[in-house]
């Protein structure tokens, strides 16, 4: 009995010991294995940190711009175009409408840009020798349709003097930024020396000043006039796509992956389409372009470059990503929810409305709102039907020709002005980003709030 | 084939027991099985199940896991119709009607057989739109105050009144296990049913709010005809006037519980009341 005993506490010592030797090895493991996730997250955000470090960096100097303050004087010895003409003088206002317009088609022909040179004159010191050419690369080109435009709105302005800010140029704004090279030599520089001296005087005595960037969302994409080159319509070209995206693909997707879900007899064609549905969510976004070029352009002959063509390619891109991601969410609702609405009698409608779909709401709106976030910034799809264009105008319905955010950062990465561009490029970037940070907070909140409630 | 020949049999030979004038109660048939067999896919669930279930009585479905106790109480409010695969065969009459003619709306049927369940499933709504869900599906309340009187009543009759009636507007969800049983009692009573099936309504409440449960089915039977399923042979002995014991997709043995219980007729009926199978 002893020697039992003796024997059984032995071999629980042995099995205690086998057990401790591997112990060591399996805390071993799990420390490795704990290490490589850490390692793993810490490189994931480091290359978001790098990220956006990198795209603030370069993006912020571009929220600040350049202008330069003019004394303009509407010196009636240029502007001799006579008075703008009154509605009272004309019997029908189609006659006014001529005349008024002929008095703009006179004031265009005008040589503003004399007027430009004399408000500049003013702030030059005695003595400084500069030609009009080296002197009017200063301003931004649209300087003159500045002037011209105050003038239209105000006729009364004539023989009078008023403080005007334009913009600086591109490459005063470059000069003055330090994003070019000072110590290069006249060959290499973008503006000759009395330019680049004059800038300098001109920054010291206050005729340049720098201030925030209004005109990056208040303008509109220009190249005549890269400083004052905006986002504001590529920015409402893409709010049009998001609207078309939004008003088709949520209602599409949700009610294909409700009928699939919770209606589809199963049987070898539902298999097909689901097969086929997750498949899609896989295809390139290009070859949707290339989808969207054949069908709608060519086919429907819907015009080019249009957000509607580019809502509606960016409708079927999204689908998939909204009907599995709905199909996932009705899937993981409880069977004794279904159970107890089918057994009080609810009908297979009532008990999808009436149950299943407000449990599943909250998931259902990030999946959008993440899908929408998904085609926010597609670009491939949208060179692909023409929204590659240069388009400078804010499209008012969605059959305008318009940009997009992506295609206008691809754009202007592309823009030979590498100095001025590069900043605008990465602020486009941060606007972009901005917005789909937005989306996702809104998701976010959302989805907490309504959870919430349920 | 001949062995299933010989349980239909053996089961009819019951059923004929169970019409002797001395074994019945005093209650009028409410619902009549006939051979109800039940497939899922090739796999035989039932093998022809025929039962009589009285008015206005408690009846009792034992029988170790997997008997088919389940599915046939699923037959009998057509829920097995949600399955994927699940084929029903025989007759199943309500009153003398067959529920599983096509004619007959399945919806309309369920308001007649009200079903609890296994697990509390209190719909994630206030304690209010749980009871007066079925109402509103069915149009059985004219207006705000009709349904407010059966939200009322129907939770008096769950004996859940007192002590929800100050939050009814609060999730039924945030209720406890038992309170949460009795709301979907009364959302099933609420609907005003004839029949109500209960599927081991108390596996999943402690021994308390289980007697709490088992008091009220008592007091249902004054007004309900109601078929539970249990586990717990003590409470089939505790609740139900009469008793079916399944096994293997066979029904075995039924009679009045006391005789069930005290003398059962059928070998295997006394090996699982001792406590030998199952």
């Amino acid at each position: 009995m002893a020697t039992d005993m003796q024997t059984s506490s032995s071999a629980s010592a042995d099995r205690r010991k086998l057990v401790r030797s591997g112990l060591r090895r399996r805390h071993m493991n799990e420390q490795i294995f704990r290490a490589f996730g850490i390692a793993a997250i810490a490189l994931a955000l480091g290359f978001v940190a790098l990220l956006f470090v990198d795209v603030f960096r370069k993006g912020i100097p571009a929220f600040i711009q350049s202008n330069v303050h003019l004394s303009v004087t509407y010196d009636p010895a240029v502007i001799d175009v006579g008075p703008a003409p009154a509605r009272a003088d004309f019997g029908s206002e189609a006659e006014y409408n001529a005349a008024s317009l002929k008095w703009q088609r006179d004031l265009a022909l005008l040589n503003w840009n004399t007027i430009v040179e004399a408000s500049l004159r003013k702030s030059v010191p005695a003595g400084y020798e500069i030609s009009s050419r080296e002197l009017l690369a200063i301003p931004e080109t649209n300087a003159r349709h500045a002037l011209r435009e105050k003038f239209v709105q105000d006729p009364s302005l004539l023989g009078q003097t008023v403080e005007v800010d334009v913009l600086a140029s591109a490459n005063t704004a470059n000069w003055v930024k330090g994003n070019i090279d000072r110590s290069l030599g006249d060959a290499q520089q973008q503006l000759s020396a009395p330019t680049r001296g004059l800038i300098d005087i001109f920054e010291e005595n206050g005729t340049i000043t720098n201030g925030f960037a209004w005109s990056i969302f208040t303008n509109v994409d220009s190249r005549s006039a890269p400083a004052s080159a905006g986002l504001l319509g590529a920015f409402v070209g893409t709010l049009w796509m998001m609207l078309i995206v939004v008003v088709l693909a949520v209602p599409i997707g949700v009610a294909a992956a409700i009928y699939l879900e919770e209606f589809a007899p199963k049987s070898r064609l539902t298999d097909l389409i689901e097969v086929n549905i997750n498949n899609l969510a896989a295809v390139p976004s290009i070859v949707f372009g290339l989808l969207g070029a054949a069908v709608f352009i060519n086919w429907f002959h819907l015009p080019i470059s249009a957000p509607l063509v580019g809502g509606l390619v960016l409708t079927l891109m999204t689908l998939p990503t909204i009907i599995i991601a709905t199909r996932g969410a009705l899937m993981g609702v409880s069977p004794a929810l279904r159970q107890a609405a089918l057994g009080m009698g609810a009908s297979k409608t009532q008990m999808v409305f009436h149950h299943v779909l407000p449990v599943t709401f909250p998931s259902i709106l990030t999946a959008t709102i993440l899908g929408v976030a998904h085609a926010l910034g597609e670009t491939a799809p949208l060179l692909l039907i023409g929204m590659k264009a240069f388009v400078a105008s804010v499209p008012a319905t969605p059959l305008d020709q318009a940009a997009a955010l992506p295609v206008q950062i691809y754009l202007w990465q592309g823009n030979e002005n590498r100095n001025f561009f590069e900043p605008r490029t990465a602020a486009a970037i941060m606007v972009l980003l901005g917005v789909m940070i937005l989306l996702n907070g809104v998701a976010i909140y959302l989805r907490s709030r309504l959870e919430k409630r349920a | 084939m001949d062995m299933l020949a010989g349980k239909v049999k053996k089961t009819s030979q019951n059923l004929d027991s169970a019409m002797n004038p001395t074994d019945v109660l005093d209650r009028p048939i409410r619902l009549t099985a006939r051979d109800v067999t039940v497939h899922y896919g090739a796999k035989q669930a039932l093998h022809g199940i025929s039962i009589d279930i009285p008015d206005r009585a408690v009846t009792a479905f034992i029988g170790p896991s997997g008997c088919g106790k389940s599915t046939f109480l699923r037959c009998i409010n057509r829920m097995n119709d949600t399955i994927e695969g699940a084929k029903v065969g025989g007759t199943i009459k309500l009153d003398g009607e067959d529920i599983y003619d096509p004619s007959l709306d399945v919806v309309e049927l369920r308001a007649r057989i009200g079903m609890v369940f296994q697990k509390p499933n209190p719909f994630p709504k206030s304690i209010y739109d749980n009871v007066a869900y079925g109402p509103r599906i069915h149009g059985l309340a004219r207006n705000k105050t009709d349904l407010d009187e059966i939200v009322v009543s129907s939770l008096r009759k769950a004996g859940l009144f007192e002590e929800v009636k100050d939050r009814l507007n609060e999730p039924g969800t945030g209720l406890s296990g038992g309170q949460q049983q009795r709301l979907c009692i009364a959302r099933a009573i609420a609907v005003g049913p004839e029949v109500i099936l209960m599927d081991e309504p108390c596996s999943a409440l402690d021994p308390i709010a289980t007697a709490v449960i088992e008091e009220l089915i008592d007091e249902l039977r004054e007004n309900y005809t109601i078929v539970i399923v249990t586990h717990s042979m003590q409470q089939a002995a505790r609740v139900s006037q009469r008793t079916a014991f399944f096994h293997l997709g066979n029904l075995i043995e039924q009679g009045q519980t006391e005789d069930i219980f005290t003398n059962p007729v059928n070998k295997q009926t006394q090996d699982y009341i001792m406590g030998r199978i199952g």
